[in-house]
């Protein structure tokens, strides 16, 4: 096994097809949560970096080694301090960490940042305009209550702002149908249709 | 989370040869099943061969005279809306828009999607609940526990894990073939039968060789596309996983079944060809008591356990249901 640096940047000529990475090793970090400690051969004599990722976080590009185990969820909110996408169920299920890469909605907690290099991520922190006015999905959302408590609201307006732009949110019945990857424990859904098809018109007409 | 090895395949090829140097490795592609069963701690590969940037397995094609043709790292939203689908396969598009969420959609690929592992929650669930899947000869706490989700068809008596896929089933009712490249070049097996019963080996869950890859998916163009549906039945409305599901597609003659495709999803161990209630039903008119008829048919080797044997009959009308469904639209 050997290792090497980001793909991306290996000359074209390279002939050696299978890039690997290796894990380095993040023994600090797995010591702490291992009550026993694994045989010593297991851990790769690599310093402690990590993978290295280059990857655009709403409009600015960042350079950063990962430990590959990262979700885009917790390298968002623990390192970049970008802590609207939300942590909800953490599998997939509650949609509250939805954010796009490379204009697609995904949830980042089943992203794995090793999945960032050369991406382009959205969050919430990256709708409001450079004058500080809201994104029409975010006014449609307090014009219409679309929410009691909040916590599910950033994943609803990136979902809400994808599933417009995709085409989905011609009709109350297709809104729901896909939307439903976005739970709200407190049942803002009546005011959260609404909001999608006021911020529809204003978004078609932008 | 276990660390692991990180090794990015640029080809299929390359992928083949990594799996060999690994062999305990595991690909990831959009990783909405691994990724999640690696937080649980119910996989902990040693390695992750990322598969995202084999460009050539990426594409799909409709447009076929003979056949339609996917690559498995095709994403299931790009496929669900292709227009010759939703027009001439509606099983198939419905089959990848019904499951999970458009984010979700958006990221499983459909080699994945197939490879999509039970949603057992004493599978999933780990210490201290016991699963052959699992750990091999450890038990199978589900046989005493809740089962209300659990398989009726294709059980053993070491594994009742219910196959959660949608895709895979409307594959299996048209007949399609996956290409699966490995370590001796390329080979090509029914859709239908790269899934195994569970048996007494419930941790061997595919026909799948050490170190092969699917590459394509392979549908072959048949006029039953058009009558068809993918017909799904859940809890809720949308986003959750079958109670029971069905892919059926028809040609009708002269107001009588010509031929009838039927699988069942949600409901069986892997993804479940109906012959019976197919054959049951040519030559037949297709009525609510034909079609009901059908459906009990495709139940009729069913074994039930503690809490799921409503969905016997929910089953059969489900299969039932989805034949009315097709029919309207031959």
């Amino acid at each position: 096994m050997t290792t090497g640096p980001d793909p991306s940047s290996q000359p074209a000529q390279v002939n050696r097809r299978e890039f690997v990475l290796s894990v380095m090793s993040v023994a600090a970090a797995s010591g702490a949560v291992n009550a026993a400690p694994a045989p010593a051969q297991a851990r790769p004599a690599q310093a402690a970096t990590g993978v290295p990722l280059t990857f655009v976080v709403n409009g600015r590009q960042h350079s950063l080694a990962v430990d590959p185990r990262t979700s885009t969820l917790d390298l968002l909110r623990e390192q970049l301090a970008l802590t609207g996408a939300k942590k909800g169920c953490d599998h997939g299920q509650c949609g509250a960490c939805t954010v796009h890469i490379d204009g697609r909605r995904v949830v980042s907690c089943l992203t794995p940042a090793l999945q960032l290099e050369g991406r382009r991520v959205d969050t919430i922190e990256g709708l409001q305009g450079p004058d500080g006015s809201l994104h029409p999905m975010q006014q449609a959302f307090i014009d219409h209550d679309a929410l009691q408590c909040g916590y599910c609201t950033p994943g609803q307006i990136m979902a809400a702002i994808a599933c417009v732009r995709e085409g989905n949110a011609g009709s109350p019945e297709r809104i729901k149908e896909y939307m439903s990857g976005n739970l709200c424990r407190c049942g803002a859904y009546n005011g959260i249709v609404a909001a999608i098809g006021q911020a529809a018109g204003q978004m078609e007409k932008a | 989370m276990r660390e692991f090895t990180l090794i990015r395949a640029r080809s299929a090829h390359d992928a083949v040869q990594a799996m060999t140097s690994h062999p305990e490795a595991r690909l990831m592609a959009g990783g909405t099943t691994l990724y999640d069963l690696m937080k649980l701690g119910v996989e902990r590969p040693p390695a992750i061969i990322d598969i995202n940037g084999i460009k050539e397995l990426g594409a799909f094609d409709t447009g076929g005279a003979r056949e339609l043709v996917f690559g498995s790292l095709a994403r299931m939203s790009d496929v669900a809306a292709d227009p010759r689908l939703v027009e001439d396969y509606p099983a198939l598009s419905e089959s990848l828009w019904r499951p999970a969420s458009q984010q979700l959609r958006n990221m499983a690929s459909l080699g994945g999607n197939v490879l999509q592992r039970t949603r057992c929650a004493y599978f999933r669930g780990g210490e201290p609940f016991a699963c052959n899947k699992r750990v091999p000869g450890s038990g199978c706490a589900a046989l005493d526990g809740v089962d209300r989700g659990h398989a009726l068809l294709g059980t053993s008596p070491h594994c009742i894990a219910t196959y959660p896929g949608d895709f895979a089933v409307a594959l299996v009712a048209f007949d399609a073939v996956l290409d699966v490249l490995g370590p001796n070049g390329m080979r090509s097996i029914p859709v239908e039968t790269l899934h195994r019963l569970p048996g007494e080996r419930p941790d061997l869950e595919t026909t799948l060789a050490p170190g092969e890859i699917i590459t394509r998916i392979r549908v072959p163009v048949t006029t039953l596309g058009r009558a068809s549906t993918y017909h799904k039945i859940r809890d809720r409305e949308s986003y959750a996983f079958a109670l029971s599901s069905a892919a059926v597609a028809l040609s009708m003659k002269g107001g009588r079944v010509e031929q009838a495709r039927i699988a069942l999803g949600g409901v069986a161990t892997k993804p479940w060809r109906a012959r019976v209630a197919e054959q049951g039903l040519v030559g037949r008119e297709l009525t609510i008591e034909t079609a009901l008829a059908a459906g009990f048919a495709a139940f009729m080797d069913a074994r039930t356990g503690h809490h799921n044997g409503f969905r016997i009959e929910l089953g059969a009308r489900t299969v039932a249901d989805a034949l009315m469904i097709a029919a309207k639209r031959s």
